[in-house]
């Protein structure tokens, strides 16, 4: 439990604020070993600031390699950062020595990507949505059963049904039990980590639906991490863009799709393919980079087709946040920045 | 559907097995080991001495059937031990990792570098003969293959989304061991205590065959074969009965860890539809 | 439609068990692709997709098999032939390609002699041609440095290059047809849009059909120029790929275009509750009777529940399998 006093000594003037994470790193070494060998650093996640307001939606978007799962992991408090700190609903959770697990886990909680694998084969759902309740010391079994009851019926789910074994669901029933395990000790923030990439196509629309609704009538904040942008751009109030443990464009979401600023976002977004047109997909050329031997200068500079010799130089620039809001990570965001919009409006309006 | 022909012939010996020692009492026609009556020594099978006399004129039938509450004890009691000791060095090697794990791992190459018949044996001469030495020595130094796969097991289950939810629920370590890991490595863990019984129950008959095993008079397989050695030619009955119930049983007990292998596989259980 | 198609599937129904409990995974699955186009099959996972692809290229193996109709490769019956007259036809006319290509290439050979393989196997090349062979087919995958990366092994490449190799096998010998199985699912968009571009262009370049074969309807209402859609084992409509996206007209079809969210709506039509589509996809033991779209369908009727549609013609072309199709 933690006392009212730490919150109000850590409260940050922005009440809105829900989380902050500040100036974030988290660098795994990798190779070395016992006979030494050459030890080298991975810079999975390299000074990432983010903020999420109270009932708000956090898109975090990037491809395989670009450290936004470890920034979830990390906010969860499932890995310990190199430097920098996160504070989480007016608490620093990253300066204690060792993070208050029980605490934590009142505030932030996790949808995972695959339904199969998250959830306990050997446990009934009851079992699965009672133990969290036990651990966090509600002892009334009426109580016990109130809750699960109430939160079986939330995610649309019959109260009859705790007593089956998740292989007695389906894909989509299973989501939901991972819905309900996550809010079962009504966290304050849920992480969705690619919440339906793993689903059936045709049930992916009940589980966004279902996420949004809840979010409203829960009061939740939510990261939605995910690489299909439309769904991104469906649940997201504010967007941020991560490439090779950086974030490289932060800001509203229409901003973000609309007036894509940096050249990866504006890679992104023309990769997706229309399916309307018949037409070319936009190609960005090679691959990420090797995060363990990353480019000299701007980190995407060798497949961006912006790319000068800064860019190819200078280290990448600092995130510089326009008076709206919307923040880029590029030297020459502002010639570039007008480039796509003429190509995108077309679709975005009608 | 395939009879899984090898589960429940292995099951029906085990069962048997147990069912013998159990009711010895009942199912005995003398006091094994009270009832020796030189008049009677060497008699060979017939309807009164269904598997013969011994040379004090003891009923080897009897001595078989009390001879299983001395095997299933061994085989039972010190693979319990062995299975106890093996999952909890293995899961929590496997789920902390680290300096611990590093611990965990030097102790078993060490146990699997020396036989553990050797090692039952040096126990064994430390704690002198008996019952109770018999169940330790045993107990100890059967238990690396059980941590092998407990600690693989952890290993692999422990990036699984709901390990990784109940750390995020705010479990203790203890209780995501218990309740997350353990019931979902209990298959193969339940197949190597199976076979690993069946193993037991050779070693004891091994031990009590030179001699370090159950004290005589009071029968066990082991002790019965030892016994039995100087008149495997003039009485055969001596040996191959108690080697027919060893047989049997080990038998059985290979059966059904392969049974139980079979339908506790993972691989044999489908994952979607 | 003149000339003869260069695949012609009728029929087809593919069983899944043995002797006592044989269902159908999929049936009266019927199609047609001419030389050179570009065809998609799309649909959830079960519904059939794949192991139709499979049964076009002769991979089906136990518990699957072809339950009957016939598959016309070329003008000729390819359902029943022999084993090595199969073998003979993959990799030569027909090729694949796979959605991970880490377990689809031997993690114990360099590439190179991956491809090589094939030229040495179906057009009886020396092991020494076909090495020089394998470079260019690597160069005319775009694999940067190709004389250096054929010795590279699998493990060594990142995802879009290894299905860059794969590409590269499957259209080493010119076939005819490439069947290309979920074949960026793995990969991410950017990386995706580069292998589908790949694709796309040497394919048209060799004159080479393709099957394509996904869950993503915008991917391959991009890609192909006919898209089918499978619902539960059985095609519920085939169309041109931009009428299938713009005037969907099965209901199912209509509830996947509508329910998912697509760059841009948002900001075109605000945020609003996806439209659902009820209900769960049916197991293969438990199809419905029937149109088995019937119990998640908003407009079924009695006869939806009992009578199988039959595909009907529609006026803008294309076929539809829906009692009360628009």
């Amino acid at each position: 439990m933690h006392e009212p006093k730490s919150k109000s000594g850590e409260a940050r003037g922005n009440d809105d604020l829900i989380l902050s994470v500040e100036d974030l790193a988290v660098h795994f070494p990798v190779g070395g070993g016992l006979l030494g060998g050459n030890r080298r650093v991975l810079r999975a996640v390299d000074g990432v600031d983010l903020e999420l307001k109270r009932g708000e939606c956090l898109g975090l978007v990037g491809e395989s390699g670009s450290g936004k799962s470890t920034v979830a992991l990390s906010i969860l408090g499932l890995l310990a950062p190199t430097r920098g700190r996160i504070v989480l609903d007016g608490q620093v959770v990253t300066s204690r020595p060792a993070v208050d697990r029980k605490a934590l886990a009142r505030i932030v909680q996790i949808v995972f990507q695959d339904p199969y694998a998250s959830l306990n084969p050997r446990q009934t759902v009851r079992r699965t949505l009672e133990d969290p309740l036990r651990v966090h010391g509600v002892a009334s079994k009426s109580e016990i059963e109130d809750r699960v009851a109430t939160m079986l019926r939330h995610v649309g789910l019959r109260p009859e049904q705790a007593g089956r074994y998740p292989h007695e669901f389906s894909g989509g029933q299973r989501q939901r039990i991972g819905i309900a395990r996550a809010l079962i000790l009504n966290p304050k923030i849920v992480i969705c980590d690619e919440p339906v990439s793993a689903l059936d196509v045709s049930i992916r629309a009940q589980i966004i639906n279902l996420l949004l609704e809840l979010k409203d009538t829960l009061g939740l904040s939510y990261i939605m991490i995910s690489h299909d942008l439309g769904v991104v751009e469906h649940m997201s109030d504010r967007v941020a863009v991560m490439y090779l443990g950086r974030i490289v464009e932060n800001g509203d979401w229409r901003e973000i799709f609309e007036r894509p600023a940096h050249p990866y976002t504006q890679a992104l977004i023309s990769a997706i393919p229309d399916p309307l047109h018949h037409a070319p997909l936009a190609t960005t050329g090679g691959d990420l980079p090797n995060p363990l031997n990353p480019p000299n200068g701007c980190a995407f500079s060798p497949r961006c087709r912006y790319a000068e010799d800064v860019c190819r130089h200078e280290p990448g620039p600092a995130l510089e946040t326009r008076p709206d809001g919307h923040a880029v990570r590029c030297w020459r965001s502002e010639e570039i920045a007008g480039r796509m919009a003429s190509t995108s409006t077309e679709s975005a309006h009608p | 559907m395939k009879l899984r022909a090898n589960l429940i012939i292995g099951g029906a010996l085990f069962a048997l097995a147990i069912l013998v020692g159990v009711l010895a009492p009942w199912l005995a026609h003398t006091d094994p080991v009270m009832d020796a009556n030189l008049m009677n020594a060497e008699e060979p099978p017939s309807w009164t001495w269904w598997f013969g006399t011994d040379d004090q004129g003891r009923d080897i039938y009897s001595r078989v059937v009390y001879g299983a509450q001395v095997s299933l004890t061994v085989g039972i009691v010190s693979q319990l031990i062995n299975s106890v000791i093996g999952v909890a060095l293995g899961l929590s090697a496997g789920y902390w990792g680290g300096w611990w794990d590093d611990v965990v791992n030097a102790l078993t190459n060490v146990m699997l570098a020396i036989p553990s018949l050797i090692f039952a044996l040096a126990i064994m001469s430390v704690l002198g003969p008996g019952l109770t030495s018999l169940l330790i020595a045993l107990g100890l130094t059967n238990w690396s293959f059980t941590c092998r796969i407990a600690r693989a097991s952890a290993l692999s289950l422990r990036s699984q989304g709901y390990v990784q939810a109940a750390t995020v629920l705010g479990y203790g370590d203890l209780r995501i061991m218990m309740t997350q890991l353990l019931p979902n490595m209990l298959g193969p863990i339940v197949v190597i205590a199976t076979l690993g019984m069946g193993s037991a129950v050779l070693s004891e008959a091994a031990l009590s065959f030179i001699g370090l095993g159950v004290r005589p008079p009071f029968p066990s397989w082991g002790s019965m074969l030892s016994d039995a050695r100087d008149q495997i030619t003039t009485a055969p009955w001596l040996s191959v009965f108690p080697g027919l119930a060893i047989f049997l049983t080990v038998l059985g007990l290979n059966l059904l860890g392969d049974g139980l292998r079979d339908i506790l596989d993972p691989q044999s259980r489908s994952r979607r539809t | 439609m003149t000339g003869a198609p260069l695949i012609e599937v009728e029929d087809l129904r593919i069983d899944i068990g043995d002797g006592r409990s044989r269902v159908a995974a999929a049936e009266g699955v019927s199609f047609r692709i001419d030389r050179g186009e570009t065809f998609g099959l799309v649909g959830e996972s079960g519904c059939g997709k794949s192991i139709t692809a499979l049964a076009l290229i002769g991979l089906l193996r136990p518990p699957l098999s072809i339950g009957s109709g016939v598959i016309r490769f070329d003008g000729h019956e390819i359902q029943h032939l022999s084993a090595a007259a199969q073998r003979d036809l993959r990799g030569n006319r027909i090729a694949m390609i796979f959605q991970e290509p880490m377990t689809a290439l031997n993690p114990v050979s360099p590439v190179g002699r991956q491809i090589a393989e094939m030229f040495v196997l179906h057009k009886g090349k020396s092991w020494r041609e076909a090495n020089k062979l394998a470079v260019e087919a690597l160069a005319s995958v775009r694999v940067p440095a190709p004389e250096r990366r054929v010795n590279d092994y699998p493990h060594q490449l990142s995802g879009g290059m290894r299905q860059r190799v794969m590409i590269a096998i499957a259209l080493a010998c010119g076939p005819d047809l490439l069947i290309a199985d979920e074949p960026t699912t793995a990969l991410d968009v950017t990386v995706q849009a580069e292998i589908i571009e790949l694709m796309r262009n040497l394919c048209a370049e060799r004159g080479t059909a393709i099957l394509m074969i996904s869950h993503d309807l915008g991917l391959v209402a991009n890609v192909c120029r006919r898209v089918a859609v499978m619902y539960a084992g059985r095609i519920v409509e085939e169309r041109g790929s931009t009428d299938i996206f713009r005037a969907p007209s099965h209901p199912y079809t209509k509830g996947l275009v509508d329910s998912l969210p697509r760059l841009g709506s948002r900001a075109a039509l605000g945020r609003s509750r996806l439209k659902e589509i009820a209900g769960v996809v049916p197991a293969i033991a438990n199809f419905p009777d029937g149109c088995r779209f019937n119990p998640r369908c908003a407009s079924a009727t009695d006869i939806c529940r009992s009578v199988v549609p039959t595909a009907d013609f529609l006026e803008a072309g294309g076929l539809v399998r829906c009692h009360h199709h628009a």
